[in-house]
């Protein structure tokens, strides 16, 4: 079609038409929107695993010897703690503390950082990087020609393991190691964002359809389904993570988007922190919160009102697959932002029930059950 | 693809089924398959006086709202409430158990506008192109 001709395709595209996808153009890139159906593909993350292509997620390489200290004066979360082997959750922010992406950080060794960007930030966030490279720090974008295999679910670990044929069920929630064997610059992290356990690949094209193959074909027994980015939203939803340029973006700031706990005031300097530390003084006037409503799905813009009054407006929203109800988030009045607080969103000139969460909005058992005995 | 040749369907994707006193209105094969995931259904209440062609009732994916409209003018005499309750009947069974409402044609006439089950394969398989 004339629409997609200009669409980027990633290197695991042919895999997918093979598996029947129905795909769809995502920030200039034509993606998997589900297999077979966003709700079975949700519901195979949950009860065993759910195969990802997230291959159009930016991969930059930030290394050096001054790349610590780069990294750490454009981010609000406290780097030098974040040890070889591990990952952050973090965000860059403008002078006004406006987030401009929201990012992972993987340290893979001591003067090297593989950092995660989103799709439609991609750009800007590079050059961003890039304005603040130095001598001692370097910026390579290596997203070309590379992908990110993302398994979700609670059997991600031994399938994973048969499909690669290294020990990953070691690796702990948000660290990474080294994938022996896969290509240049392969590293394999338990992250994900889905709520569920799972690893998230980061490998060359050619060996990143060789593991896709294998899990698919070694996974389908176990009930592995590749799955979309349709339920890539509503997993992520159900986890209550935020979706940059949705629920956030450049006139948030990290606390207004209820990720305080990302920002670290005590560091020395960091773009935007005066902004930051002013408004920690002061105050938000508002915030993102979680809604768990009633009726037809709150999509992003219906209005939210309290005791009749608007106070916001939903930033997103879906149908909960295991909660088998509407959920969302959105963007409200601090004054009508506690939780338990009962909203109503409009949708399409009729009013109904929201009531503020704390998300998530759904939580994994515990792998193992808590000892009682005495 | 199933299109059921005693039915008749508009080119926005519902099926009519039509007789003299009650015309009973559900969306197609076709439509359930586009949406996929029906997880709400908006149906209009009994008394409701519908104009062909217009809104009259909502269908909800997982990703995003579509209007269903009247393929014929009149007033709405009964609405399938399990839909309420189980919005995935609109995906497994369309022709049957997920009909949408009924009503009672003000304008009989207006049928002859419907398509019948051939010209509607046409246009489905021309869009498919």
């Amino acid at each position: 079609m004339m629409e997609t001709a200009a669409l980027q395709r990633t290197g695991l595209y042919e895999a997918h038409l093979a598996l029947g996808a129905k795909t769809t153009p995502f920030h200039g890139w034509e993606m998997p929107l589900y297999y077979t159906s966003i709700l079975d593909e949700h519901r195979s993350v949950r009860s065993a695993a759910g195969l990802f292509d997230i291959s159009h997620m930016g991969q930059v390489w930030v290394s050096g010897p001054g790349a610590q200290e780069m990294l750490d004066a454009l981010v609000v979360s406290d780097i030098t703690q974040v040890a070889e082997g591990r990952a952050c959750y973090t965000m860059l922010v403008n002078e006004q503390g406006g987030i401009l992406d929201d990012i992972i950080i993987y340290r893979v060794a001591a003067w090297d950082y593989l950092v995660i960007v989103n799709c439609a930030t991609r750009a800007k966030d590079i050059q961003w990087l890039s304005a603040h490279a130095s001598a001692h720090a370097a910026v390579e974008d290596i997203s070309a020609g590379r992908a990110i295999v993302a398994l979700q679910g609670p059997k991600s670990a031994p399938l994973l393991e048969a499909a690669l044929e290294l020990h990953v069920n070691p690796l702990g929630r948000f660290a990474a190691m080294p994938l022996a064997g896969w290509g240049d610059r392969a590293w394999v992290a338990r992250t994900g964002y889905t709520g569920s356990d799972g690893f998230e690949c980061f490998l060359p094209d050619v060996f990143a359809r060789r593991v896709w193959q294998r899990l698919v074909e070694g996974g389908r027994e176990a009930g592995l389904s590749p799955a979309g980015l349709g339920a890539r939203d509503t997993l992520r939803l159900e986890a209550g993570l935020r979706l940059y340029g949705t629920d956030m973006d450049e006139t948030t700031t990290p606390f207004e988007a209820d990720l305080g706990w990302t920002v670290a005031l005590s560091k020395p300097a960091f773009i935007g922190k005066a902004a930051l530390v002013r408004q920690k003084a002061q105050g938000v006037t508002r915030r993102l919160v979680g809604l768990l409503a009633q009726g037809p799905v709150p999509r992003q813009g219906c209005r939210l009102l309290h005791e009749g009054r608007e106070v916001g407006l939903v930033t997103s929203g879906t149908f909960s697959p295991m909660l088998e109800r509407p959920i969302g988030f959105g963007m409200v009045e601090v004054a009508a932002s506690q939780i338990n607080t009962a909203l109503q969103v409009a949708i399409r000139h009729q009013l109904y029930p929201a009531t503020i969460v704390k998300p998530p909005f759904w939580r994994h058992a515990p792998a193992h059950p808590a000892v009682t005995s005495g | 693809m199933q299109i059921p040749a005693e039915l008749r369907y508009t080119k926005t994707h519902e099926w009519a089924k039509v007789a003299p006193s009650e015309v009973i209105v559900g969306i197609t094969a076709h439509a359930q398959e586009e949406l996929r995931d029906v997880v709400y259904v908006e149906l209009p209440p009994a008394g409701k006086i519908l104009k062909q062609g217009e809104p009259a009732a909502v269908v909800e994916s997982v990703k995003a709202a579509f209007d269903i409209y009247a393929p014929m003018s009149g007033t709405v005499v009964r609405a399938n409430t399990e839909l309420s309750k189980s919005p995935q009947l609109v995906n497994a069974d369309c022709y049957g158990a997920g009909w949408f409402f009924a009503l009672t044609p003000s304008q009989p006439s207006e049928a002859e506008a419907l398509l019948a089950a051939d010209a509607y394969t046409k246009l489905i398989t021309a869009a498919a192109h």
